[in-house]
Order: C-alpha cells, then structure tokens, then sequence
C-alpha cells in the first residue's frame, strides 16, 4: 500500500468542455505522440499492421448517443483520461510504491523504474484511466505533461499539457484547482463543472463541464415567438411588389 | 509504505531543433513545427504561428510520425512484371523509369496529344500539374474536382465569384447565427473546429443541417436531420418565407447584385432570358424617376425592381420580380416541402425568422469608412451577422449546383455576403466568371493546348467539342450532358477509356488518385475495365502510369510507378495560383520543404514531372536550346513566372525579398520562407477587409499584389446569365444546337434561377423498393485511404459498420453484432449494422474509405479494414439505371457532371454472419512492399 500525500500544494488538471468537443481525437493522437517519446517507456502498438492492432494510449475519447423523450437523440463526445483524484485508489493500492500523487502540484505519477506490472492500479481505478504497455510491461497513465509544463526549454506559452495545447476545438483547458481564482476554477464554477462518479469518493480534480442544452425546439404546438417577425407584408406576388415599390422608394 | 516521490527531471531536452513546414494529412494545410532529433522526427506540433491553424492540430495531423514512417512506403521506381492487378513489380532505376515513360509519350505527343490523359487526385499542385499537361498539348487532364465538389465551386463563382471553404469563410469572430449544411467533419477541418468554438463563446447560435449527427453537427445547438438530397427545397422554402415577410435587404440587392437587371421576355427574342446592357455593354436598369431604361452605375440611377418596360419594342422584366413570383409560388411553401425534406413546416417558419431577426434586428456596424468602386463614399460598414458554410452533402448530389446556388442565393438576399458577421472571401478571391479563362481544347501534334484546360463556359461557344459535335475530351467534360464542368470528370475517366467513348486512348497517366478503390464509383467494374484485354490479349487501356508514395490499390494496376515522397520530404508551394490558403483579413501562402532526406530512392511527384517534361522537351521545361529549364520542384518554385514578376510565391519576391505578389524571382525566396515559418502573409488594408468586390481600397490592392491586373469589381448574380445561352440553344435558337434527347434536361437544369428537382437515381428508381438512403462520411481523424496504414490511426477506425436508424433497426429485428446485405440497382455488398437514433430515419451511412483492398497498405491480409471494412461504391454505379429510351444517362449533376454519390438509394435485409467477412471480397494484391512491422514502439530511441 502506498500513502497519498496529506495535501497537495496546488491541484493541477483539465477542465473538459463536453458543448464544444466534437469528437476528433486531436487530443487522443497528441498526447501519444508526445508520450510516447518522452516521460518514460515508449507507448507501444501490437500488431500494429496486423488483424487486431492494440496499442497504449493514455487519453481516449468515447462517444455516446444521448435519448431522450420528444427530442432527437444526441451524440456526445467524451474524453478520458487520468484525473488526478484527491484520493487516489490507484495510488494507495500500489504494493511497490511506484504510484504516487505528487505533493506540489498533486499530478498522480508511476515511477516505472519501480512499477512491476501487477495491475492492481488499473483495477482499482473506477475510470479506467491506466494502460498496461504490453511491450515494457509497465503501468501508463496521464502524466499531465510534468515534463512540458514545466520545461524550461520550450516556449513558456508552450508549458501546457499536449492535448490542451492541440484542441482545436478549444475544449480542454488545464489550471490549478486550488486557486479559485484561476481560470479552470472560475470556468467550472461558471458553467456546473462535473465531478466523473463522486459516489466513488475518489474527489477527481479533472471537471467536465455539460454540454448546454441544445435548442432543438419542435414547435409543433409550440407558441412561435417569432412569428409576429415573419407577418407577411402581402398574400401575393402582385401585392409583395406593391410592398417592394414603396420600400424602395424609401430607401 | 510512507509517501515517497522520485526525482523528476521536469525540464528535459526536447529536439535538437524545430523545422517549420505545412502539414498534408489533409487538404487543411495547416502550419507544422517538425522537432527534429537526431536526424529523426520526434514530434510534431501546429505553428502558432500559422494563419490556418495558429498552434492547433487535429489527429490526423499528430499522427504525422506514422505516415512519415510507414512500411507501405514505395522505395523505388517499379514496372510491373505480373498482371495488372496482381501487384507484381520490379524496381528499376529513376533514368530507366524515365526512358519508358518518355518513349511512350514522345511518339504520342508527335501524333496525337489527345491519347494521353492525365488526371490528378488531391494533390495541391495543380498549378504546374495543368501547366504541364498544357504544354504536352492533351486536352485530357483534370484534377479530382468533378467527384469532390465541383458544385459548391462553380456554383459559388458563376453566383458570387467564390464559394465555401479555400473561398471564403464564416466571419466566425462576428457572425451571431450559423447554418452549416452538408458537413461532416471535415472541410476543413481545424478552421471549422476553431471556428465553432468561437461561436461558442459568444454564445452564437449554431445550426447543422445534415441527415447525420455526428461531430459539428452534434456540438450543433440545433439539428435538423434533413433528408438527403432536399436542401434546396428547404432552403428556397425559407426563401419563400422571407420574401414574403419582405425579410430581403434590398439596399444590398441594388447596389451589388443584379436582382434590377432587366430580363428580356420575349420568347420569339434570340435573347429571350438574356439581360439589357447598352452600346457599351453595360447592364440597363430601369430608373425610378425617368422611367427609362439607364445604365445601372450611372451617377443618380435609382433602380426599379418590378414591373414591365418595353424598350425598343421588346418586353423587359427586372430579375428581382422574376425571383419573387417564382419563390412564392406555393410549391415552395415549407407546408409543401415538409414531408419530403423530412422538417416540419413550424422549423422551416422558425429558423426562417431566427435568420431574419439576427440579419436585421441585430445588425453590427464598425466604425470604418470605406470607398465604393462608383466613388461614393460610406461612414461605416455594416453587417448582417448571419452566415452559412457547405460541403459534400450539398455539392455530391445530381441537384447540387442548384442547391449550392439556393444557398447563396439565401445569404444574398440576407445581404450576408462580404459584409460584417457574414461570409467573407479569401485573397485571391472574389473573382467573378469574368477573371477565369474558358475552357480549351485545341491540339496541335508536337505542340501546346491553346490555353488552359479547365475553366467556365459563358456560353455553347466555349464547349469543348468537336466540329461534328462529338466531344474533345476523354471525360466529356464541358459537353451539352454538363455544359459547365469546370474541374473536368476524372470519374468518367476509366470507363470512357475502356469504351472508347469518344475515342481510345493509349496512356493513362494518374497522380495520388485511388481510382481502383475508394476514389471511383463502381469500384469493382474499374478493377474489371483496368484489367481488360482485347481479342489480341492487349489490355484495352494500353499503358498506365502511376505515382503515389504508397502501396494503395491503384498502385496494383499500374504499369509504371513513379514513387512519390512523403510530405515531410518534399518541396511544394501552396499558391495563390492555385488553392490558397489565405484568411478573410490577409493574403498568404506557403511551401514544404524536405525537413527530412528521403531514405529510398524516391522523388517529390512534382520534380518527377519536371524531370519528365525537360526529358520531353516541353516548352516551358526546356531552355532555347533544349537544356532542362528546372532541375527540380524547388527551382520552378522559385523562378517559373506564370505572367511577368507573377509566381507560384508571392513572398519575398525581388532580389531584396521586398516584393509583395509582384516582383522579379529572388534565388532566396525558399529560405526566406522557412526563416518565416514555412508562410508568408500580408495583411489587407482596414478600409479593405469588407466589401471585396465593389471596394474601391480592395480592388486597388488586388491589383498591386499581383490578383488582378486592373480593379474588377462586379455584381452578384442572382440570375446567371450564362445558364439561361445554354437553355436559348436547347429552345432551337443559335447555330450550336444540343442533341435532341439533351433539349428538356437543359431547360429544365439551366435555369438562371436557383431550382430544386428531385435526385435522378430516385427519379429512375422505384423508392419503395429501394426505400433507404445511404451516405459515406469521412471521419475527423482520417483523411481519405491514407489513414489505414498509420498505426496510430488506424486503432480509431479500423473498421466501418452501416450505420441504421432505431426505426430501420427495429423493423428488420436487427441485434447487436448483425450483419446486413445492402442492395442498390447496381449492386449488393454484406456489411456489419450498428444501430445509430441521431440519425435521420431513413438514412443509413458508414466511414469513408476504411475499407481496404486484401495486400494494400502493407497490412495483413486478415486486417479489419480487408475483412470486415467495405465500400459503399460498389453500390454506386457512374450510369443511372436505364430509362427505356435506349440512351444511357451519367449519374451526375446535369450542369457541371458531379458525380451524384449522395444520391445512392439502397435496401437493407439481415444477413448471415457466416464467416463474418464483408462482401464482395476481392482477391489479394501482392505488397511491393511487404508488410509493416508486427510491433512498434516509436519514440524508445529518444
């Protein structure tokens, strides 16, 4: 068993916009591509030419269809990856102590020099975040970028996680909770940012914020508030130029 | 076990160095950071930079590594030595690839130029490549706009001088209501997306019209899952509500359309439907105080837009009344058009007054002075701040170009177009009919065309056939079946080659075009046509020349192949003669450059041509005494001027790097370009960013960036003038006469009035048999076929099921891991069903092109993508089925011969599992270049 740190200093992680992400995977192929060649083992792909490829991702979108009575279905896109939980049961189950939740920014870590693969990690988080890479045998998660976000060697406006820094959608954003004023927080407070699962207790910092209900108004019955707007100016082509003649003339 | 943390280095090194180029996952063009270590690719991000994508990247673009990398590769140049189809090659050197291409070709261009064709996909070079085929002198080349969107583009030229996407774009930063029809998620694809997401923002209303919702349209705060092939009825029924509502802005409508023009109405007339100009040729209108006939721009002319005049004894009407009586003909009354378009009439009423209570109850003005062309000068530009964007699902139908120009015609009336919060052109457009050239198609054996191949016909005069009346062009574009068909046909290619109608040729020369697969109608009868032989066992398209930098299906059937490199390889300009990449503010273009070496004994395609041309001794590649003019891509880049001091880079010209579109070429334009981060931009004046067409500032600086050579303002046409010389011929008048059995389709489909029929497949089917429409989207995260062989991408869409509606699901009793055959007049294929509700009830749709042939790719054979992937183009068919009267009608729109792909009518049944491979299956085609690795962990070496 492995302890989480008392408190954290800050809690860094993502606000995801659910009204804006269409589903693109921008976010999903970023984040490996920088994955894969920096912060530990490569994230590698079985198969990968073959009849069942099946590679390590640390960030993967899903997509659901919303029903609901009297409106047209919905399609929503919903994007998954670690959420840096307060109480991490990925971390307190670790048996080497490989996992870890950091205590300055609160990023949740495997220390793969220690990782043995055992999987209870993955087991025992109820999202589903964690990957087994099947070629180094060693537990991949979401680092948060912890090694652009504070790079010294790229560009400052650069230091954001690799999948807020490509959506072109401008649907994830990253902050540090903690601060109420920052722009994650004030974000999720405007628009009912979403804990994933509370009933789990795991206090998750990522927040997903709902997309705003859509207008697909049937108006069948409905009172037609714009309808005054469209009042005909005449019954018939003669009269509509009759109209015409003297709107020019206004003009 | 206590809480414990490792040391991080939280600051490692990157790259050794960050390359700027332009990414080609897509047509999109977005600006790419390539980080360079070691010699390798280690990471690739957008530009922030870069007026497309300012930083962003989408998945395809990301992916890059994997495409950069890929085992399906081609590493040299190859002739076959199996038969066409099996992919049996040899690899050969560069010199003996050109020896066998220059010996067939140099006799033929001696003789006849015509039996070359020589037609391009997607590639972004059509610039040289048209240039080349010029000087080759065939009038058989076209790139693949007449199966993508040729629709959307002639529409929006001959209406508007621009269309949708590299035209223009959405004012996304002021636009307050949005109506995005036909759109997947593509086209293009990070603009939209960054668009949207502005929109979002401010709160902006977003309204997708497509039959399916899925990626923009489902972020869309409203849906209207419309039937396919029915946005023309639903728009002009919109139309028919504003017009009633008198919703129109008619200040707009006077001075930049020609909704006053008068229309001559006298059928006996050899003008009849043509507009009154002047001596001078100048449009007439009538004036509201003489109550004569008087130029349109003279100074203090207030245009009437309704009644009669008679003039010199003939009747003359103003287009806005023809307009008027036409759209609020009951027919177009959204209580008529509900059922059909399959949204009730109350939608139609209501987002016709969302659109009129955000057009002129919330109209922006800024505070900007500008000048007219006529010199009168305006405080303030106002805007109307609705706008629209179309795609495929408008343009891939036989009513498209209507459609398209309904569409227009809505943002016109609305006074939306070039104005604040509405759509905006991108430099070099707006450009009207009148600043493109005609078709030609006049050979001379051993010389050049008589000018370019494609462009847009004014009248029967600028058709491309011959003095018997038969066509010049293998395709049979700009004939009376499709009078306007300025991408040309690249899809009625093969299967007039095989025919031999109208003529045979000898050689086929294709670039980055899968035509053998994804990229056809009727895929397998292409197979059949490539492959066929003669009673003296010749294949009947005698020789086939193929480049492309991968093992695709296409590559099977070639003779020849000409490797291709990758997009990280090569030199390329993305050009203002060409498909631009400007913003509404600025003019811009860019380049490729090769951040990496080719590691295979491959050539940009654009060098090879080059190299080609010099060996043929084409004019234009050859100097005076008959020396190569360019050595490579990079060089004519660099020093080929199309008009004096006009390249295919506008940046950085002059010797100095000072020239802004004009200037002599500077030998360190290249450099100057990658110094800039692979771009160069140039910003439009304030008092010249709106009003485009008819501002004075606009038109001034156009001309000293080199767009035009004098100021071109023109007006909007509400009526196309040009449409209605076609339909004057089809009534019997003129010497060019149309064949007999054209005459009613060219009535009926010319009308210089947006109109709407029904698509023809349906018209020549039975819909109750067939009672289904089935669609193909292309997904965000795959472009076309080259995704499948990207290991990362290809884990998102391996496989492409037919998406059914809950109303279609249920009514066959279809379970979950089912599958279905799908039968059209044309064919059956077996396919797995997933069940899908935000779907329009009587659509079905599957993922674009996921389907691969068994061999290609350089994947297994046993690959989902070979077993369970499939293609819906064996259900589509180029003919329409057969009428009876013994002629045979292309499955194309009726002006400009877009292939009708979205017209496809289709039956569904379950099917048996059996073996769980989708059908037909095609036998395997063996790999030049084996198959990719069993498993990869890219990145480790770092």
């Amino acid at each position: 068993m492995t302890a989480l740190p008392q408190t954290t200093a800050k809690k860094l992680g993502l606000v995801i916009d659910l009204d804006i992400c269409v589903g693109c995977h921008a976010c999903v192929i970023n984040c490996k591509e920088w994955n894969t060649s920096n912060y530990g083992a490569p994230l590698s792909d079985q198969d990968a030419y073959g009849a069942n490829p099946s590679g390590t991702f640390l960030n993967r979108i899903h997509t659901y269809e919303v029903k609901q009575p009297q409106k047209p279905a919905q399609t929503v896109h919903f994007p998954k990856s670690c959420l840096h939980c307060e109480d991490a049961p990925c971390v307190t189950v670790c048996p080497t102590g490989a996992s870890y939740k950091r205590s300055e920014d609160g990023i949740v870590l495997v220390n793969e020099s220690d990782c043995i693969g055992c999987g209870l990690c993955a087991w025992a988080c109820p999202y589903g975040a964690r990957e087994l890479d099947a070629a180094e045998g060693v537990m991949k998660k979401c680092t948060l970028c912890v090694d652009r976000i504070y790079n010294e060697n790229i560009p400052e406006i650069d230091r954001e996680p690799a999948c807020v820094r490509t959506c072109p959608a401008n649907a994830r954003h990253f902050g540090d909770f903690a601060d109420p004023e920052s722009d994650v927080s004030q974000m999720s407070a405007a628009r009912g940012g979403m804990e994933l699962m509370p009933e789990q207790g795991t206090k998750p910092v990522n927040r997903y914020l709902p997309p705003r209900p859509k207008a697909d108004i049937h108006t069948d019955g409905d009172i037609n508030i714009l309808a005054p707007f469209l009042e005909p100016v005449a019954d018939t082509p003669k009269g509509l130029l009759g109209w015409l003649d003297k709107a020019l003339e206004a003009l | 076990m206590n809480h414990h943390q490792p040391d991080l280095d939280t600051s490692p090194e990157v790259s050794d160095e960050i390359r700027k180029t332009t990414c080609y996952m897509c047509a999109c063009r977005c600006g790419i950071n390539v980080h360079m270590k070691d010699g390798k690719v280690k990471y690739i991000e957008g530009n922030r930079d870069h007026p497309i994508n300012k930083g962003v990247l989408c998945a395809k673009g990301s992916a890059g590594i994997m495409q950069h990398y890929s085992p399906a590769r081609l590493r040299a140049p190859m002739k076959r030595v199996g038969e066409r189809g099996e992919g049996k090659f040899e690899e050969i050197s560069w010199d003996e690839a050109f020896d066998i291409a220059a010996k067939r070709l140099g006799p033929i261009r001696e003789k006849a130029p015509h039996k070359l064709a020589f037609f391009t996909g997607r590639d972004q070079s059509q610039s040289l490549t048209s240039f080349w085929a010029q000087q080759f002198g065939t009038p058989n080349y076209a790139a693949h706009g007449g199966f993508c969107s040729v629709n959307m583009a002639a529409a929006g030229i001959y209406t508007m001088g621009g269309a949708f996407w590299e035209f223009g774009v959405p004012d996304w930063d002021r636009t307050k209501m949005f109506m995005i029809f036909g759109v997947a998620e593509d086209h293009d694809s990070n603009p939209i997306k960054m668009g949207l997401s502005k929109l979002k923002e401010r709160g902006a209303k977003i309204v997708g019209v497509n039959p399916i919702r899925t990626g923009y349209n489902a972020i869309a705060d409203e849906w209207v899952g419309i039937t396919p092939g029915t946005d023309g009825l639903f728009v002009l029924a919109m139309i028919h509500v504003l017009l009633k509502a008198g919703k129109v802005d008619l200040d707009y409508l006077m001075r930049y359309t020609n909704a006053p023009m008068l229309v001559n109405m006298d059928e006996t007339s050899n003008e009849f439907g043509l507009l009154l100009r002047d001596l001078q040729g100048q449009f007439m209108v009538q004036d509201r105080v003489t109550g004569k006939p008087a130029a349109f721009d003279k100074k203090g002319v207030k245009p009437v837009f309704s009644g009669e005049i008679t003039y010199q004894g003939t009747k003359y009407t103003p287009v806005f009344q023809l307009m008027t009586e036409k759209y609020l003909s009951d027919d177009y009354a959204p209580e008529a058009v509900a059922d059909r378009c399959g949204i009730s009439a109350e939608t139609i009423h209501r987002l016709a007054a969302e659109l009129a209570h955000v057009a002129f109850e919330q109209e922006i003005t800024i505070d900007q002075p500008w000048t007219d062309w006529k010199g009168e000068k305006h405080e303030t530009m106002t805007g109307r701040p609705v706008s629209f964007h179309a795609m495929r699902g408008i343009s891939a139908h036989s009513n498209g170009f209507q459609t398209c120009r309904a569409i227009h015609l809505l943002q016109i009336i609305l006074g939306s177009v070039e104005v604040p919060g509405g759509y905006r052109f991108k430099p070099p457009y707006p450009k009207p009919v009148e600043g493109h050239p005609t078709p030609h198609s006049s050979t001379t054996p051993g010389g050049p065309l008589n000018g370019p191949h494609l462009g847009f016909t004014r009248g029967p005069e600028d058709l491309a056939l011959n003095a018997s009346g038969t066509p010049v062009r293998i395709d049979k574009a700009f004939t009376w079946e499709n009078p306007m068909s300025s991408h040309g046909m690249m899809h009625m290619v093969i299967s007039n080659a095989h025919a031999g109608d109208p003529y045979k040729i000898d050689t086929l020369f294709m670039y980055m075009a899968n035509m053998s697969w994804n990229s056809s109608m009727n895929s397998r009868g292409v197979m059949d046509m490539l492959t066929d032989k003669d009673e003296n066992g010749d294949y009947v398209i005698p020789n086939i020349i193929y480049s492309d930098a991968y093992s695709s299906e296409m590559v099977a059937f070639a003779d020849l192949i000409l490797p291709d490199t990758t997009y990280l390889e090569r030199h390329d300009c993305i050009s203002l003669l060409d498909r631009p990449i400007s913003e509404a503010d600025a003019i811009c273009d860019s380049i490729r450059w090769p951040v990496v070496e080719p590691d295979r004994d491959v050539r940009g395609f654009q060098s090879a041509l080059i190299q080609l041309g010099s060996k043929l001794g084409l004019p234009g590649f050859v100097n005076e005494n008959g020396s190569a003019k360019y050595a490579d891509y990079a060089d004519y880049i660099v020093n080929h001027e199309r008009r004096p001091g006009v390249g295919p880079l506008a940046g950085f010209r002059n010797k100095d790097g000072s020239g802004k579109g004009r200037g002599e070429p500077n030998p360190e334009q290249l450099n100057k370009y990658i110094e800039n981060g692979g771009f160069w931009k140039d910003h439009i004046p304030d008092e010249a960013l709106f009003y485009k067409p008819w501002n004075k500032a606009y038109q001034d600086w156009a001309v000293e960036r080199g767009i035009f050579d004098k100021p071109s303002p023109y007006l909007f046409s509400i009526y196309v003038e040009p449409m209605q010389k076609f339909r004057l011929a089809a009534m019997g008048k003129g010497e060019l006469q149309p064949p007999d059995h054209l005459r009613a389709q060219l009535i009926e489909a010319m009308d210089p009035l947006p109109v709407w029929w029904a698509p023809y497949e349906e018209q020549g089917i039975d819909c109750e048999e067939y009672p289904l429409h089935a669609l193909t989207q292309r997904p965000a995260a795959m472009y076309h076929s080259w995704g499948s062989q990207n290991a990362w991408l290809r884990q998102i869409h391996g496989t492409n099921p037919l998406y059914v509606s809950g109303e279609v699901w249920t009514k066959h009793r279809f379970n979950e891991g089912d599958w279905a055959y799908v039968t059209s007049h044309h064919g059956k294929i077996k396919v797995p069903v997933v069940r899908m509700d935000a779907l329009n009830p009587n659509t079905v749709w599957t993922w674009n092109a996921i389907g691969k042939r068994k061999g290609a790719w350089a994947l297994d054979e046993n690959a989902p993508e070979a077993t369970k992937g499939f293609l819906l183009n064996h259900l589509i068919h180029e003919l329409l089925p057969p009428k009876g009267d013994g002629l045979r009608w292309s499955n194309s729109d009726p002006i400009t011969g877009q292939a009708a792909w979205y017209d496809l009518r289709v039956k569904i049944e379950k099917a048996p599992a059996e073996d769980g491979v989708s059908q037909p299956e095609t036998p395997a085609q063996a790999s030049p270049v084996g198959q990719g690795p069993k498993d990869i962990a890219y990145g480790g070496e770092f």
